[in-house]
C-alpha cells in the first residue's frame, strides 16, 4: 500500500472513530424515549439500567387515554395541520409569484418588511394576536385560531420567489400570447413545475404545525379543543401521572415523523436548507 | 417581467391580508399596549407604568441575565458543533452517510413536549439514565433540577441536541454550493485540509454561518417550551426563568398584558441590537 492511500486509510478510522460515538450520542434520546414507551412505570422509576425495549406500550397508550384524550388530540392536530398546510403552500405561492414574476409599484417594500420579519420575535405580536383572537373574534378554542394566525411566514415566501424566478420567461409568456390568464398560468403551468419546491414547502408547514406548541397552548386551552402536544404538555410535572403513557404520546408525535423523514428525506432537507421555516 | 399592478396584487392580497391583520397591527397594537395600565378596567394610559416597572424588576433582570447567558454560551458551542458536524458528513471519506445524517438530522423532525419528557426522565435525580451511566463510571450523580448551575446547563444541553442538527443541514447545503475547483486547486498546491477549511470553506461559508447564527439568536432569544417544561416554570426559584417564559408568566398567568407587552418590545429590541451588531461585524470589507 502506498503510503498517500495508507494516510487516507487513517484519516478515514479517525473520522468514523469521531463521529460513531457522536451519532450514538445523538441517537440516545430517540431510542431511549421508545424504550421508556414500552416499560411500565415501576420500571422507568427503578435502579436498575434499561436500554432494551419492553412489551408495555399498549398499557401505557391504554394509561395516557386515561390522563388525556389524546386520540381526539391526535385527531384535531391531524385536521388543522393538513388544513393550516394545504392553505398555507397556496397563500405562500401565490405571494412569491406574485414577487418573482411582475414588476409592480411598491414591490421592494414588500420584500424588504418581509425580510425584516425574520428578524422580529414573534413575541412582539403574540399578546395582541392573542386578545384579538380570543376577546374581539372571540375564536378561541376553534379551529380557526389555530390555523388561521400562523398562516404568515417569511422564509416560505422567499423560498418560493427563489424557486418561481429561476424558471424561464418563455413558458409563460408561450400562454400569455394564447390569451391564457394570469391565475391559469400559474395555477396550471407554474405549479406543476415547481411540484418539488411545493413538496419541500409543505413538508415543512406541516411538521411546523404539527409540533406548534406556544400559540396552541395559549388560544385553545379547553380539554376538548387541545393539539396533541398541548395534550401532552399539560401532563408533565403531574406528580400523579403515567410516565410510561407521556412517552407512549412522545413516540406517537414522534414516530410517523421520523418515518416521513426518512422516506422524503430529499424535500425535508432542501426545505430547511432554503431556510424555509423555521 | 411586466409592469401589472393589479395582477400581482390579486396574488399578493390573501398573504398581506393576513400580514396586516396578524402581525403589522399586532406590532403596533403590543407597542401602545406597553404604554397602558392593563390590570385596570378600562385600561388607561399610563406611559412609565410598565417601563418603570420593568427597570426596577428583578424578575426582569434575572430573565434577562439568564437568557443572555444561554445565548453567549449556548449559541457558538452550537453553531461551531454544526459546523463539525457539517464538514464530517461533507466528507468524501464517510461511508454509511445516510445512517450519520439520520443520527444528526432526526431531532428536527421532533417536538419541543415530546423531547422535553424525554429529557426530563432522562436526567432525573435518582432513575434517570444519565446519572445511573454517570454513577456506572465513578462519577457523582448530579441533581440537574434543584441547582441553577446543572439545571441551566441542562437547557442548554436540549436546546443543542434539537437545533444542531438543523443548523447543520444549513451549513451543509452552503458548502456543498462552494465549487470544487477550489479544493481541487488547493490540494494541488498542498495545502492541508486543516488550511483548507480555514482559508477556503470558513470564509465561503461566511453568510450561511451569519444566517444560522440570527435565526438562532431569535430563537434562543424567545426561549420557552425548555424551561417551561424540562425545568418545571423556569425552576429550581427562577434559575432557568427566561425572557420568554417571563412573557408567559406576566401575560397569561397573571393577565397582566401591559407588562408583558413590555418585555415582548425588549426581547426585541435586544434580537435587532444583535443581528445589527453581527451584520456590522462580519460586513464585507469595502
Amino acid at each position: 500500500m502506498s503510503s498517500r492511500s495508507s494516510a487516507r486509510l487513517g484519516r478515514s478510522i479517525a473520522l468514523h472513530l469521531f463521529l460513531t460515538p457522536l451519532a450514538l450520542i445523538w441517537l440516545f434520546p430517540l431510542w431511549m424515549m421508545v424504550v421508556f414507551s414500552t416499560m411500565p412505570d415501576n420500571g422507568i422509576f427503578s435502579p436498575g439500567i434499561e436500554l432494551l425495549p419492553h412489551g408495555n406500550f399498549i398499557d401505557n397508550f391504554n394509561n395516557l387515554q386515561r390522563d388525556t384524550n389524546f386520540v381526539g388530540a391526535i385527531g384535531i392536530s391531524v385536521s388543522v395541520a393538513v388544513t393550516y398546510t394545504i392553505l398555507s403552500v397556496l397563500l405562500t405561492s401565490m405571494a412569491g409569484w406574485a414577487l418573482a414574476r411582475y414588476q409592480f409599484f411598491g414591490k421592494g417594500a414588500v420584500v424588504a418588511i418581509i425580510l425584516g420579519t425574520i428578524t422580529l420575535p414573534y413575541a412582539v405580536v403574540l399578546i395582541p394576536q392573542f386578545i384579538m383572537v380570543a376577546r374581539d373574534f372571540k375564536l378561541a378554542n376553534t379551529w380557526v385560531a389555530l390555523i388561521v394566525p400562523p398562516l404568515f411566514n417569511s422564509l416560505g415566501v422567499l423560498f418560493m420567489r427563489q424557486s418561481f424566478s429561476m424558471m424561464p420567461d418563455d413558458l409563460f409568456d408561450a400562454a400569455r400570447v394564447e390569451g391564457v390568464k394570469e391565475w391559469r398560468i400559474f395555477l396550471f403551468v407554474a405549479l406543476p413545475l415547481a411540484r418539488p419546491m411545493l413538496a419541500a414547502l409543505a413538508i415543512i408547514l406541516f411538521l411546523a404545525s404539527w409540533n406548534n406548541y406556544l400559540w396552541p397552548l395559549l388560544i385553545n386551552s379547553q380539554p376538548g379543543s387541545m393539539t396533541a402536544p398541548v395534550a401532552l404538555g399539560t401532563l408533565i410535572g403531574l406528580t400523579k401521572v403515567s410516565w410510561g403513557g407521556i412517552m407512549a404520546g412522545a413516540v406517537m408525535l414522534t414516530v410517523p415523523m421520523l418515518v416521513v423523514f426518512v422516506l422524503l428525506q430529499r424535500h425535508f432537507i432542501a426545505g430547511i436548507a432554503a431556510g424555509a421555516v423555521k | 417581467m411586466r409592469n401589472r399592478n393589479a395582477t400581482a396584487y390579486r396574488f399578493l392580497t390573501p398573504y398581506l391580508l393576513i400580514f396586516a391583520i396578524f402581525w403589522v397591527w399586532p406590532i403596533i397594537s403590543s407597542f401602545m399596549i406597553s404604554f397602558q395600565a392593563t390590570r385596570t378596567v378600562p385600561w388607561r394610559f399610563a406611559p412609565s407604568f410598565n417601563w418603570g416597572r420593568l427597570i426596577g424588576d428583578p424578575a426582569f433582570f434575572n430573565a434577562l441575565k439568564n437568557t443572555l447567558l444561554i445565548l453567549v454560551i449556548q449559541v457558538p458551542v452550537m453553531i461551531s458543533l454544526a459546523l463539525v458536524m457539517a464538514v464530517l458528513l461533507n466528507s468524501p471519506l464517510l461511508k454509511a452517510r445516510g445512517l450519520y445524517r439520520f443520527a444528526f438530522f432526526a431531532p428536527v423532525v421532533v417536538g419541543e413536549v415530546a423531547y422535553s419528557a424525554v429529557f426530563r426522565l432522562m436526567f432525573n435525580l435518582d432513575f434517570g439514565i444519565i446519572n445511573k451511566l454517570l454513577n456506572s463510571v465513578g462519577l457523582p450523580k448530579i441533581d440537574w433540577f434543584s441547582n441553577v448551575t446543572p439545571a441551566m446547563a441542562l437547557i442548554m444541553i436540549a436546546v443543542t441536541w434539537r437545533w444542531a442538527g438543523y443548523n447543520a443541514i444549513i451549513l451543509l447545503a452552503g458548502m456543498q454550493s462552494i465549487p470544487e475547483d477550489v479544493y481541487e486547486a488547493a490540494t494541488l498546491d498542498r495545502v492541508s485540509k486543516l488550511k483548507q477549511f480555514f482559508y477556503i470553506t470558513l470564509p465561503l461559508l461566511k453568510p450561511v454561518i451569519v444566517f444560522c447564527l440570527v435565526l438562532s439568536i431569535i430563537g434562543t432569544m424567545q426561549l420557552f417550551t425548555e424551561p417551561f417544561l424540562i425545568t418545571e416554570r423556569g425552576g429550581p426559584g427562577g434559575g432557568t426563568e427566561t425572557l420568554g417564559l417571563l412573557l408567559y408568566r406576566q401575560g397569561f398567568r397573571s393577565l397582566n398584558f401591559g407588562y408583558a407587552s413590555a418585555v415582548a418590545y425588549t426581547m426585541a429590541g435586544l434580537a435587532i441590537a444583535i443581528t445589527l451588531a453581527q451584520l456590522w461585524l462580519t460586513r464585507e470589507p469595502k
